[in-house]
């Protein structure tokens, strides 16, 4: 079914000043349950200010966003619980933690919701092993945890109002590679239990390469390009005229078709690069899909 | 609406104005608030306004960038012309149900807007046309005497220049926290003072613990950068009158003179 | 002689329960020993919570270790008279750069090292414009630091410590909390200075692709130094970088999966290019 749509949507700061800033452009979108999306773009293209307007925090200039097929910006419609319906988890823990305990914490969305004290210790309970916080951190503060775990609080602080859709805001800057891949090994784990949909903001194509079923490449407020992986980074050279860069794998495997290996170019992980290298060679390999590459 | 706040930002343009050493702006604004409260009389608003637009004629920093700013006093000022219109006795002007009016009250409402809105403009142009560090280096001098009372005045001007650094981050920052916790459900605004108290602290408890982390940052890369209080330090920018600034001095004395002479006529 | 010489220093942090009593110790240097030469570009990794980044702030004095030896340029660390003489020839950038930047104009704050120094006003200007240039950012001298992207703010910073004529620089992960294009920015800044002004470059981190071109590697791990030797020789061993929590380039991790496979490639591959010419070799030697 169709969980979002966004038609037409246009968004501008500071309308009719000197420093007015036309930050999102024409989007239209749609987005369907249990998809896994990647949302790339550098700092200024629009990426931040569009995902604030999936969950009501900015609202357009002009255009029309629908969520479950209702208008979000009809009279009347709740969209103070749509913000638990579109779980937006931000870039920084440290804006969102402030209770004495991790648990304590994880509660304040499921109570602003109007759940009872019992039943959003309950949702706690849930979102914090959905995150793989180990037990022993829940009655910890927050502000001791480490980078990675802060991380895990705050999404399940947003997991725990049961959303219909994540969308996290570069979940893994700041951390060291291994926390980045247990944090994103994490969600993708969520995905796949819950069917939850989820949108990952990221800067690193490398990272949302191997995880997202289709990626949104934004520049200038507009969406520029919308499919899988493989088919966004076959435009590899606009991605870079935008100052973006397609993952390593996708210019060796172009740089070796061109010299006249037979390789997909196409290939965008590792994995996928490994066996199609190894097939030009005619080394085929036992194939082990499932392989893990970090 | 949070970043309309223009009191304590800086202005960067090429003028006069920016260019007057910062002790004269401070003498400035120091005499033109004395002579808001000065005048009495609608020759001396006239003076008081003329002075004011003509300053910021000069300055060249948008007028109505500066009105932006009055913004974020709006309520105070509805509220003490309010105090001003209704409580002020004498002579009734109209009368609303229990509410007297009087014509001293009419006046003193009128007065005060005319004030208050006067003094913000003032004050705010001294931050728009001096950068912070201009800013507190003028203080710095102007309270040099101080510090022969013990008057720590090098470290309260540093700790004055970095707060004015600072607020502009802390005040974006503030905006994101607001809506990290409206995303999770949060409400700043309904219910009563108590509860709306109560429900501030998911802001303020994460503003406070990143102005301590930020606080403690810079602490350190000012010793790296080999800082060690203002004993043995140069200037970049060194203060040191100019023939403009004497001329400054001579408009502003003037301008004050005839404030006072003004009052005498009725 | 080495410009920066450590032998077995050590470091503990003190940890207290809410009493204020003594809970534990947390030993953050273990017996590190770092060598540095005039001019080089050297890469500390680790993980975060490894060590390097109390290992840096050794380095310019802004801690002590209670065990080992330190020289930097020449002066012992451990006496804390040198402190300031140490904190010249070894400036220091930090993680973000709003927390650095003191002044509210960009050539104000670049100013400020030298104004602590001493230095008199015509000499600071000539610093200030120099350094500014030699990070590129003469152009937005007279603006707000505010209204910069993360990696001119770093720029500035880096210009700032410039501007005190250091003969190092030391920097403690100045590119975490940067996009890819401001991690460039900052990147490309700071190895002109070294190629260029032959400033030493020390730069703590843990993104792989940026310590390719330094001169020497160390790997810190659970406060110690656990690898050292150029990159190359580093990034071949991806098994034990991995158990040390980082990672390789994708083309070395490429690389070494397909040697694994059984196919023959030269160890320590750490471009896309370079992967691309020995694939490209050995399919027409084939």
């Amino acid at each position: 079914m169709m969980l979002m749509i966004l038609d037409h949507v246009n968004y501008i700061y500071s309308e009719k000043t000197a420093y007015e800033i036309q930050a999102l452009k024409d989007i239209n979108l749609k987005i369907e349950d249990g998809e896994f999306i990647g949302l790339i773009g550098h700092t200024g293209s629009g990426k931040s200010t569009l995902i604030q307007h999936l969950n009501g925090l900015l609202r357009a200039t002009s255009g029309s966003i629908y969520f479950q097929g209702q208008d979000i910006y009809d009279e009347g419609y709740n969209r103070k619980e749509l913000r638990g319906k579109v779980g937006l988890v931000f870039q920084y823990p440290e804006h969102q933690l402030f209770e004495t305990t991790v648990f304590a914490d994880v509660c304040f969305g499921p109570k602003n919701q109007g759940l009872s004290e019992k039943d959003a210790q309950m949702r706690a309970y849930t979102a914090l092993h959905e995150v793989g916080l180990p037990e022993e951190y829940w009655y910890h503060s927050p502000f001791e945890l480490s980078g990675g775990q802060k991380r895990r609080a705050a999404i399940a602080g947003v997991l725990a109002m049961k959303p219909e859709v994540l969308v996290l805001d570069e979940p893994t800057a700041g951390l060291d590679p291994k926390g980045r891949d247990e944090i994103l090994d994490q969600v993708a784990a969520l995905h796949q239990s819950t069917g939850m949909a989820v949108i990952l903001v990221s800067h690193s194509m490398e990272d949302v390469a191997k995880y997202v079923g289709r990626l949104l490449v934004m520049s200038q407020g507009s969406i520029l390009l919308d499919g899988t992986p493989r088919e966004v980074f076959r435009h590899y050279q606009e991605l870079e005229a935008i100052g973006l860069a397609a993952p390593q794998v996708t210019y060796l495997m172009h740089e070796l078709a061109q010299k006249g290996l037979a390789v997909d170019p196409d290939a965008t992980t590792l994995g996928e690069a490994k066996d199609s290298i190894l097939q030009a060679f005619g080394k085929r390999q036992r194939r082990n899909r499932q392989e893990n590459y970090d | 609406m949070i970043r309309d706040i223009t009191i304590g930002q800086y202005y960067p343009a090429d003028s006069v104005i920016h260019r007057l050493d910062p002790r004269v702006k401070l003498m400035a604004v120091a005499c033109y608030l004395v002579s808001l409260f000065l005048f009495r009389n609608v020759a001396g608003l006239v003076a008081v306004t003329l002075g004011l637009a003509g300053i910021i004629r000069i300055s060249k920093v948008p007028f109505r960038y500066m009105v932006k700013g009055l913004k974020a006093i709006l309520v105070i000022l509805v509220l003490s012309t309010l105090f001003q219109l209704f409580l002020t006795p004498g002579e009734t002007l109209v009368q609303i149900w229990k509410l007297k009016v009087s014509y001293e009250g009419a006046r003193n409402a009128g007065f005060m807007i005319i004030r208050l809105t006067y003094l913000i403009l003032g004050s705010s142009l001294l931050t728009l046309t001096t950068t912070p560090n201009q800013l507190t280096d003028g203080m710095e001098k102007a309270l040099r005497p101080l510090g022969k009372l013990h008057v720590p005045v090098h470290e309260v001007t540093m700790m004055m220049s970095i707060a004015l650094r600072f607020i502009p981050i802390l005040i974006e920052e503030t905006d994101k926290i607001m809506k990290a916790q409206l995303a999770r459900g949060a409400d700043f605004e309904s219910g009563n003072l108590v509860k709306k108290a109560k429900s501030m602290l998911p802001l303020l408890i994460p503003l406070f613990v990143s102005a301590f982390r930020r606080a403690n940052d810079l602490a350190m890369a000012m010793e790296a950068r080999c800082y060690r209080g203002g004993v043995g330090r140069t200037k970049m920018k060194p203060l040191s009158y100019h023939r403009r600034d004497g001329v400054a001095y001579l408009v502003i004395g003037a301008y004050f003179l005839g404030v006072l002479l003004l009052r005498k006529v009725s | 002689m080495n410009f920066i010489k450590a032998r077995k220093l050590k470091f503990e942090y003190i940890r207290r329960d809410e009493e204020g009593n003594v809970e534990g110790l947390l030993t953050a240097l273990d017996s590190v020993d770092l060598d540095v030469r005039q001019g080089e570009f050297v890469a500390i990794l680790g993980h975060n919570g490894s060590g390097k980044s109390t290992l840096a702030k050794h380095l310019n004095m802004l801690l002590q270790a209670e065990e080992g030896t330190l020289w930097v340029d020449g002066k012992d660390a451990m006496d804390g008279g040198n402190v300031w003489d140490i904190r010249k020839s070894t400036g220091m950038v930090f993680q973000n750069p709003d927390n650095q930047i003191v002044a509210s104009v960009v050539e104000e704050d670049v100013a400020f090292g030298p104004e602590n120094l001493g230095i008199p006003t015509g000499e600071i200007w000539k610093r200030v414009e120099n350094s500014l240039q030699s990070v590129g950012m003469v152009r937005y001298r007279s603006h707000s630091p505010n209204k910069l992207s993360g990696g001119q703010k770093q720029r500035v910073a880096i210009a700032g410590v410039m501007a005190m004529e250091p003969k190092c620089i030391v920097l403690d992960e100045p590119t975490a909390m940067l996009d890819p294009n401001g991690r460039r920015e900052v990147l490309e800044a700071v190895q002109a200075l070294n190629r260029e002004k032959e400033v030493t470059l020390i730069l703590i981190t843990h993104y792989m692709e940026e310590v390719v071109q330094a001169d020497k590697v160390y790997v810190m791990d659970s406060g110690k130094v656990v690898m050292q030797g150029t990159p190359r020789e580093i990034f071949s061993q991806v098994d034990r970088l991995k158990k040390y929590r980082l990672d390789v380039p994708q083309a070395t991790l490429l690389a070494y999966e397909l040697r694994k496979a059984g196919m023959d490639l030269p160890e320590g591959i750490l471009t896309w290019q370079e992967l691309a010419e020995a694939l490209c070799s050995q399919y027409q030697a084939r």
